[in-house]
């Protein structure tokens, strides 16, 4: 009999767990408003030339449309995603895979776990792979992706990406029927918190602004300064006088390209973007995102010869 | 003679791709083998989510010798072109041979290729098959450059003969061939090594893998049937979710499981659209009820609970799913109820063509058109009005964003729940109709008003913008648009005049500045001339000839296609008898000679014949024939009763072919041989005011 988590934080403490002993450096999340663990630098910019790369990270996300002020089972505007990033990507991922969701719990002799079909494509990130969606009985509890190209660069080698969402495989695991009964920590400790004590109230906070409240026309001039900035960034010429050496900034640019690619999604819930200007406004996150891509491979991290 | 078996294992490939690439794999090597020489006797390829596997049986050993001459330059050629037939012979200039030949002495080079061993050639074919293979999308995996569907792992290559079976040594990129394949991902992960197709098949068989698609299908079908009927209710028949869901599984097992009462109240078609596209589950049906009550699932495990568990799971899942639906179809119908005002501003967001404005602006044409299209169907104006205005708001809602597919459906719903008149409602499911040939045409006058403006609106836009269909491109559909004008007008007996509709329309799609009229009539005209060309291929699959539209399409009022239809098929019927066939002899008789005579003459005999100068009986009884003809086309013709009027046209057949017989035309007199011309005109005028019989053949 497989050994059950008994909370939230359980799970995430035994995938910390296993993929350290997998040989990943556990990162921590990235300190911004990101839709997805993949816009992490860790995973964006690190998939991105030949340096060999192991890290695995949860990331909050925040999907602005997908609020139902906490009262949907398992949707959330804000919710983790875990994310494990290796590059080349091994011959027995999925073997690596499915031992993680032995660790957490899921007894593959009682369960129907399935690789369905599920390509990838990030159009705002100008990148894409070809992978499938994890269903566990019928649920999707992973996506799991060979990524072929990020920031129009060709991936080489291939990274292997896996992103669990948290909340919805938790649900599971812990056999509840809403996200917000989900035990956080150890239901047997004086001070026992569900999923509901920690953020049905954001949830709710986040829902109405998001949908009603936001200020358009304030997150509209901020997307254009993360915009103005990112390129900004990216113009200086590489040679720091002050330190006489080169100083590509890479990241600070990348994260007015997060900034400008969350602001979108605000503004994409508040349901003022047209179905034209969206494709223009993912257009110029696109781009943003190029440019960072492009800067990187010029740099040591990004696999640059010096 | 040896049996090959060929499996190229992998990590999971998409359901959608296994039959195609199982076809492909079996195309490529056979093709590859028979190039090289071989012969085979039979082959078979399938597809499981995890491997695709050929096999071949009765192969030849080897492949025959092949000695192959080729002429080249002749003796003393320059050394150029003898060392470039060198390159392309692959010989030495030492082995050719010179032979004699018409214009003299020329070189020969013989190329002799010894026979090779099948193994040789599999080798080489198969590695060529893995590497040029046509999956619709490919990826690279790891460090490496091969490009399959998803990671390949393995390669069994053998063949198989009396003497027991031999690996045959291939390496692509690493991956080296063997005799062993794996099981059941879970159920039996162990490698085992095989000996022939049947060892594999059975072998799969114990290790939890059904090889072949159809026998996973059938199985599938056969136990929920089965499971669904013990219950008393049926399983919903969808042919390709079955191939689909058989193409994820390797080890099929069915489970049949509950919807939650909650949400039993949502439209079936949400339950049935949400289960198919979210979890690949089949719909179960209370024959009694008529409602979707259960579900089936197809897992790919054997579990130590019969599958309680998952089942359990799987509930679970589309619970949560269908409360979102519930969630959305409780959000839509707020909307709706409430008049729909969000959808349709919001319809303004949204471009149907960069040229021809919003989904709002759009409707906004379309109201203006079902308006005055209505009077032609007898259709309530207001209703009308409204189901234009209501028909697509449903794109806005949150249902739809969600199951595009639904759309027109969704809107159906919504304007009941806003208490809207059932035309209305009606109207936003079937003014997209008909979509295909064989799609149901609408007959309510309100939901064929707008589905005729909503169809007229994108072939005149399209047309004002000069997108029109070319060859096999039809990016808009309007190929489509048009057949289901043609099918809306014929089954209503509709009478649009086309071209005053075309030509206000497209002048509408431009501010007044921006067309002068000529070039709006031009538009329409070729827009028409599209519409004759739809109508004849709808016409020829019902069995009418092409000239026979050509002859009917000549006439006046052709943008009445119900008109225009109605003649043709009287005409065809008046062809297709004895009286009707031999009347176009006569008719082509009487018009060749009138028209040789006019040309000669230069001038055109139409001034009357007169009965006082006819000789002959025959010539008197075609007169006759004529007035009594005259007397029944006309009044015919006037009402549109065109069955009456060619049946009184073929009636002249007789009298035709009499006078044709006894009567010279070209009689001595001049007075009498005009008169004859004269009646001749006659044959003609009466014939020409049914339909243009010049354009008929034979």
């Amino acid at each position: 009999m497989v050994d059950k988590p008994r909370s939230f934080q359980e799970i995430i403490l035994r995938l910390q767990a296993y993929w350290a002993a997998k040989g990943c450096a556990i990162l921590q999340p990235y300190d911004m408003e990101v839709g997805a663990g993949t816009f992490h630098p860790a995973t964006t910019l690190r998939a991105l030339g030949s340096k060999p790369w192991a890290a695995a990270y949860v990331q909050s996300s925040r999907r602005p449309t997908d609020g139902r002020y906490g009262e949907n089972p398992n949707r959330l505007q804000h919710y983790y995603q875990y994310q494990v990033i290796i590059k080349p990507s091994p011959p027995d991922l999925q073997e690596l895979y499915l031992g993680s969701l032995a660790a957490i719990g899921i007894d593959a002799s009682m369960h129907d776990i399935r690789f369905v079909e599920d390509d990838w494509e990030s159009p705002t990130l100008g990148a894409w792979g070809l992978g499938w969606e994890v269903w566990c009985d019928g649920m999707e509890v992973s996506q799991f992706t060979y990524f072929q190209q990020v920031g129009g660069h060709d991936c080489k080698p291939v990274s292997g990406e896996l992103t669990y969402g948290l909340e919805r495989l938790a649900i599971y695991i812990l056999g509840v029927d809403h996200v917000m009964d989900m035990p956080f920590n150890d239901p047997q400790t004086p001070i026992p918190l569900t999923y509901g004590d920690v953020f049905r109230q954001t949830e709710q906070e986040y829902a109405r602004w998001n949908f009603d409240v936001a200020d358009t026309k304030i997150l509209l001039e901020h997307f254009e300064h993360a915009e103005a900035e990112c390129q900004r960034i990216l113009d200086m010429p590489a040679h720091d006088p002050k330190k006489d050496m080169q100083i590509i900034m890479v990241h600070p640019a990348y994260d007015q390209c997060i900034k400008a690619s969350h602001l979108f999604n605000l503004l994409d819930a508040r349901g003022v973007i047209s179905v034209t200007e969206r494709q223009a406004y993912i257009g110029r996150v696109r781009a943003l995102a190029k440019a960072c891509a492009d800067a990187f491979v010029q740099t040591d991290a990004g696999g640059a010869v010096a | 003679m040896p049996d090959l078996l060929i499996e190229l294992f992998s990590e999971e490939i998409p359901a959608r791709m296994q039959k195609r690439a199982s076809e492909d794999l079996q195309k490529l090597v056979t093709d590859g083998l028979v190039e090289a020489g071989l012969t085979y006797a039979g082959a078979a390829a399938f597809a499981t989510p995890r491997r695709l596997t050929l096999a071949l049986d009765g192969l030849t050993a080897e492949s025959k010798p092949v000695r192959e001459e080729r002429k080249g330059p002749k003796v003393g050629a320059p050394d150029k072109a003898i060392d470039g037939f060198l390159r392309g012979a692959g010989v030495a200039r030492e082995d050719l041979e010179v032979r004699d030949d018409k214009k003299g002495q020329v070189y020969f080079a013989v190329i002799e290729k010894p026979g090779r061993m099948a193994a040789d050639i599999v080798a080489e074919v198969l590695e060529q098959a893995i590497r040029n293979f046509p999956w619709p999308k490919s990826m690279r995996w790891g460090a490496g450059t091969l490009k399959w569907v998803r990671p390949l792992h393995s390669i069994l290559c053998i063949l198989t003969d009396e003497a027991g079976a031999a690996i045959v040594p291939l390496d692509v990129d690493g991956i080296t061939s063997g005799n062993t394949t794996r099981g059941h991902r879970f159920l039996a992960p162990d490698t085992f090594s095989v000996v022939s197709f049947d060892d594999y098949e059975a072998k799969l068989k114990r290790a939890h893998v059904v090889l072949r698609p159809d026998e996973r299908a059938e199985a599938i079908w056969a136990e929920a049937t089965n499971q669904a009927f013990a219950l008393g209710l049926e399983v919903v028949e969808d042919r390709g979710l079955l191939a689909e869901v058989a193409g994820l599984v390797e080890w099929p097992v069915v489970l049949l499981g509950k919807i939650d009462d909650d949400f039993l109240g949502l439209p079936s078609e949400v339950l049935q659209t949400s289960m198919k596209e979210h979890q690949k589950f089949f719909s179960v049906r209370n024959p009694k009820t008529g409602r979707i009550e259960r579900f089936v699932t197809v897992a790919n495990m054997e579990t130590a609970d019969n599958g309680a568990t998952i089942l359990a799971g799987n509930q679970k899942v589309l619970s949560a799913r269908l409360a979102d639906a519930k969630f959305f179809w409780e959000n839509d119908l707020r909307v709706a109820k409430a008049g729909m005002g969000p959808w349709l501003e919001s319809l303004g967001n949204v471009t149907f063509h960069n040229k021809l404005g919003s989904q709002k602006d759009r409707i906004e044409r379309i109201e203006t058109w079902a308006e005055k299209i209505a009077p032609f169907l007898n259709a309530d104006v207001e209703l009308c009005k409204e189901a234009a205005r209501v028909a697509k708001a449903d794109l806005s809602s949150e249902m739809v964003y969600e199951f595009p597919e639904l759309q027109g459906l969704m809107g159906r719903y919504y304007c009941k729940a806003a208490g809207l008149h059932d035309a209305v409602a009606a109207a936003c499911q079937g003014h997209y109709s008909p979509l295909s040939p064989i799609d149901e045409v609408p007959t309510v006058g309100v939901v064929v008003a707008v589905a005729l403006a909503d169809k007229l609106d994108i072939l005149t836009g399209f047309w004002s913008i000069n997108e029109k269909p070319t060859g096999s491109k039809d990016p808009f559909a309007l190929r489509r648009a048009c057949l289901g004008i043609i099918r809306l007008e014929l089954l209503n007996h509709t009478r649009l005049p086309l071209l005053d509709f075309f030509k206000e329309m497209i002048k509408g799609h431009f501010d007044d500045s921006e067309l002068v009229d000529a070039s709006i009539d031009d538009k329409a005209k070729d827009l028409l001339s599209f519409f004759h060309d739809r109508l004849k291929v709808f016409l020829k699959d019902k069995g009418i000839r092409h000239d026979i539209i050509d002859a009917c399409i000549a006439m006046p009022g052709n943008d009445d296609l119900t008109l225009l239809v109605k003649r043709a098929e009287a005409l065809a019927a008046t062809l297709a008898t004895d009286d009707g066939e031999n009347l176009i002899q006569g008719f082509k008789r009487a018009n060749n000679i009138l028209t040789q005579a006019e040309d000669k003459d230069g001038v055109e005999y139409s001034y009357g014949a007169d009965i006082k100068f006819a000789e002959d009986v025959a010539e008197k009884a075609l007169f006759a024939a004529l007035d009594a003809a005259d007397a029944k086309i006309a009044p015919a013709m006037e009402s549109e009763d065109f069955s009456t009027a060619m049946t009184a046209m073929a009636a002249l057949r007789g009298p035709i072919d009499q006078f044709f017989t006894d009567v010279q035309v070209n009689a001595e007199s001049e007075l009498i041989r005009r008169n004859r011309l004269n009646l001749l005109s006659r044959i003609r005028k009466i014939c020409l005011s049914v339909a243009d019989l010049t354009k008929v053949e034979g």
